[in-house]
């Protein structure tokens, strides 16, 4: 099993992140376009990016206002020719879904390549989904590296076979490779695709006639990516003793790799890093066993196609089965009881328990003096519906604030807070970042507007997108009012207020006096993350 | 020859830093190395924990398992309180003993202090005091830095060459607060042997 590389004199490798690995594989096969909307765990493949671009690379890379307009400039990119990466959370793949399913039907010139970092165990993010199924759902390729080398390694590997079926592939990372660094080697860089158009134009028309012609070929392009996984490299068979076997995909191989030393017997092994599913290499692992463990990170998205491949008497067993836990990331804990090894005495702490200690908001942050005000507002008028969203002040839910009702997905703190008022709970109070604003919040504010819904919506414009470490957000905080107003909500309830502690009372004021308003109104509080604060005067000094 | 480390703190405390650093002096030293963390959430001021494996083998899983750790790193004696589970039977704590009372319900510090004593391996430091002595508070984390790189199996002024190397975009004053931390930590520790798992 290859994990780990030592490091060797001479040759090019490199202690780095598994995001940095992807980040240097798609500049190794020479992108020219890289676009993203910052998500925890995949925000540092993009920083990385940036500081090649900085350092003299020729790739534009830029921040996008949300991941759906990310993956249509890539779409662009390969309209010209050009290879293009994409990078964003899992659940930045919602909000890219349409271009992404779409583009697996145009005939794309330059190779895309969609980096995303799913996060089992839920580190940083409101679900677990599995972004593997929705390659599935868009009938593209999908490879899972186990290790940062092979995530610089698939990701190359990837826009050669989206230039070979012109599809999008995706490659779908988890937290803990996208935040481990070991050493990557890495290999001679390949250089840019030349500018030629892609065409025909019925191939990027995606009118009903074309579409359904487009839509034919894509499936009968299925058979064609499945036969390349029968025969890759990446999925590979290791023979062993007995008739229970194992597979493994992606970074699940490795916990096995953790405990096979404490196992009587290596048991056969099949290990899965690219998808579509490799069925007749399944069929015949299973052939001759009485069981299959599955050790997969996310979904038991490979366990629920076994059903039919393998032989009835072989049982399946993994997240679906119960043999593994169905919810929160793989790890040597629960792979070692899932293989009936003995678990292993720990120590703990017996004079006392350990309190949690939660992230909170910073000291200093203008987002304190916007949940003091609330608190105030709260005590005085009732809570209505206070709707929050993803950012720092999602933290304004936590003690000691309590400030808000809900968080679900971005920009939803406005859209909720219409239908809330709609349904009648008032006040309804929207609470959003000046990021996740423009991210989703136009939108449904835009709705609000039409129907000059009584709610009131507080932008919280610390200037940056402070969560996932101060990316800039796509637009300065001078002109978030122009976009305000240009939407055409009533000048006469839209507030522009400079944030300061000393100043809770009179924002708390100003808060009730648009909730007594019924109709829409927009605040936006307004002062630099003093992380970004800090940062900045770093810079400059 | 191999390690496993579990190094734990608080968001702001450069727990993730030493633990890079760690890694990169022991890959220069010539070791299979895989280094892990989380970020994110936990970077305001809410527990860190960050993983450190180094070989001569090739490495498998990502993290270091619970109850496999050889040295237990605490920038924080709460956090080194709370990764307790990491550490292996027979296993090595090096801690800061300085609380960070970000946070309800932080116990009495002695109590904490009384608990990591139990573990007769447990080696406590006072980092702040220390750094302070070393000519900056904010070298802390290099005071544990050089402490638990002179427990680990590798050749002495790796570590060293790793952080003048990075210390070069420092201001020169923190540099060389940084370089008098780490000897000030690998001088607390005495000449006790290096883990090995």
């Amino acid at each position: 099993m290859t994990t780990t590389t030592r490091p060797a004199a001479g040759s090019a490798a490199d202690l780095m992140l598994g995001d940095d690995a992807v980040a240097l594989g798609a500049l190794h096969a020479g992108i020219s376009n890289a676009y993203a909307y910052p998500g925890t765990p995949s925000t540092e493949i993009f920083a990385r990016l940036i500081r090649e671009a900085a350092a003299g690379s020729a790739v534009i890379a830029h921040w996008c206002t949300n991941e759906k307009s990310a993956f249509e400039g890539a779409i662009g990119a390969s309209l010209a020719g050009r290879r293009a990466l994409v990078t964003m959370k899992h659940v930045g793949l919602n909000v890219a879904m349409d271009p992404f399913v779409n583009a697996a039907l145009v005939g794309l010139g330059g190779g895309i390549v969609l980096a995303v970092a799913d996060d089992p165990g839920m580190h940083s993010s409101q679900n677990e989904q599995d972004s593997r199924c929705l390659a599935d759902f868009a009938r593209v390729p999908c490879f899972e590296p186990a290790t940062a080398q092979e995530a610089y390694d698939l990701t190359r590997e990837a826009f050669v076979v989206s230039e070979r079926l012109q599809v999008p592939v995706l490659v779908r990372l988890v937290t803990r490779l996208c935040h481990e660094r070991s050493m990557v080697r890495t290999a001679p860089p390949e250089p840019p695709k030349p500018l030629h158009k892609a065409g025909p134009r019925q191939d990027w028309v995606l009118l009903p006639a074309n579409a359904r012609r487009l839509w034919g070929e894509l499936l009968a392009l299925q058979d064609e990516m499945r036969l390349a996984n029968e025969a890759s490299a990446h999925n590979r068979r290791t023979d062993g003793a007995g008739r229970r076997g194992v597979l493994t995909t992606g970074i699940g191989r490795r916990y096995f790799g953790e405990v096979l030393p404490e196992m009587t017997a290596r048991p056969p092994h099949l290990h899965i890093g690219t998808f579509p599913l490799p069925k007749d290499l399944v069929r015949a692992f299973a052939a001759d066993l009485d069981s299959m463990l599955v050790l997969e990170d996310g979904y038991p998205y490979v366990e629920r196609q076994l059903p039919g491949l393998v032989p009835s008497r072989c049982k399946i067993l993994g997240r679906e089965s119960g043999a593994l836990p169905a919810a929160g990331e793989l790890n040597v804990v629960n792979v070692r009881a899932a293989f009936g090894l003995p678990a292993l005495q720990l120590h703990e702490s017996v004079l006392l328990n350990v309190p949690a200690r939660p992230p909170r908001l910073c000291d200093g942050c203008v987002h304190r003096d916007s949940y003091a005000a609330m608190q105030q507002v709260i005590a005085d008028l009732g809570i209505g519906a206070i709707t929050g969203d993803i950012g720092c002040y999602t933290l304004g839910a936590l003690p000691p604030y309590e400030a808000i009702d809900s968080c679900v997905c971005m920009g939803a703190s406005i859209g909720m807070a219409k239908g809330a008022s709609d349904a009648g709970l008032r006040p309804a109070v929207a609470v959003i970042g000046d990021s996740t604003f423009l991210h989703s919040g136009i939108p449904p504010l835009i709705d609000a507007i039409g129907h000059d819904t009584d709610m009131t919506v507080l932008i919280l414009d610390n200037e940056t997108t402070a969560m996932t470490g101060g990316q800039p957000t796509a637009l300065p905080t001078s002109r978030l009012m122009p976009v305000v107003l240009g939407l055409g909500v009533d000048p006469a309830h839209v507030h522009l207020f400079s944030a300061h502690p000393r100043k809770v009372q009179e924002l708390a004021a100003l808060i009730k006096q648009e909730i007594a308003h019924a109709g829409l109104s927009v605040i936006v509080v307004q002062r630099e993350c003093v992380q970004a604060a800090r940062q900045r005067k770093k810079h400059e000094s | 020859m191999r390690a496993d480390v579990v190094l734990a703190g608080v968001g702001g405390q450069g727990v993730l830093t030493i633990a890079r650093l760690l890694a990169e002096a022991a890959a220069n030293d010539g070791f299979h190395v895989v280094q892990g963390e989380l970020h994110g959430m936990s970077q305001r001021g809410g527990a860190v924990q960050a993983h450190f494996r180094l070989s001569d083998q090739p490495i498998e899983s990502p993290q270091v398992p619970r109850g496999r750790a050889d040295l237990l790193v605490g920038f924080e004696p709460l956090e080194t309180l709370r990764n307790i589970a990491w550490l292996a039977p027979g296993g090595r704590i090096v801690t800061a003993i300085r609380p960070i009372e970000n946070m309800p319900g932080y116990p009495p510090i002695e109590q904490v202090l009384a608990e990591l004593r139990r573990f007769p391996e447990a080696i406590l430091i006072d980092a702040h005091a220390t750094a302070l002595a070393a000519g900056s508070q904010r070298a802390e984390n290099f005071v544990i830095a050089g402490a638990a790189f002179s427990l680990l199996p590798l050749t002495p002024g790796k570590l060293r060459a790793i952080v003048r190397k990075r210390a070069e975009r420092w201001t020169e004053r923190e540099g060389e607060a940084a370089i008098k931390a780490l000897a000030a930590g690998r001088a607390a520790i005495g000449g006790a042997e290096p883990v090995h798992g």
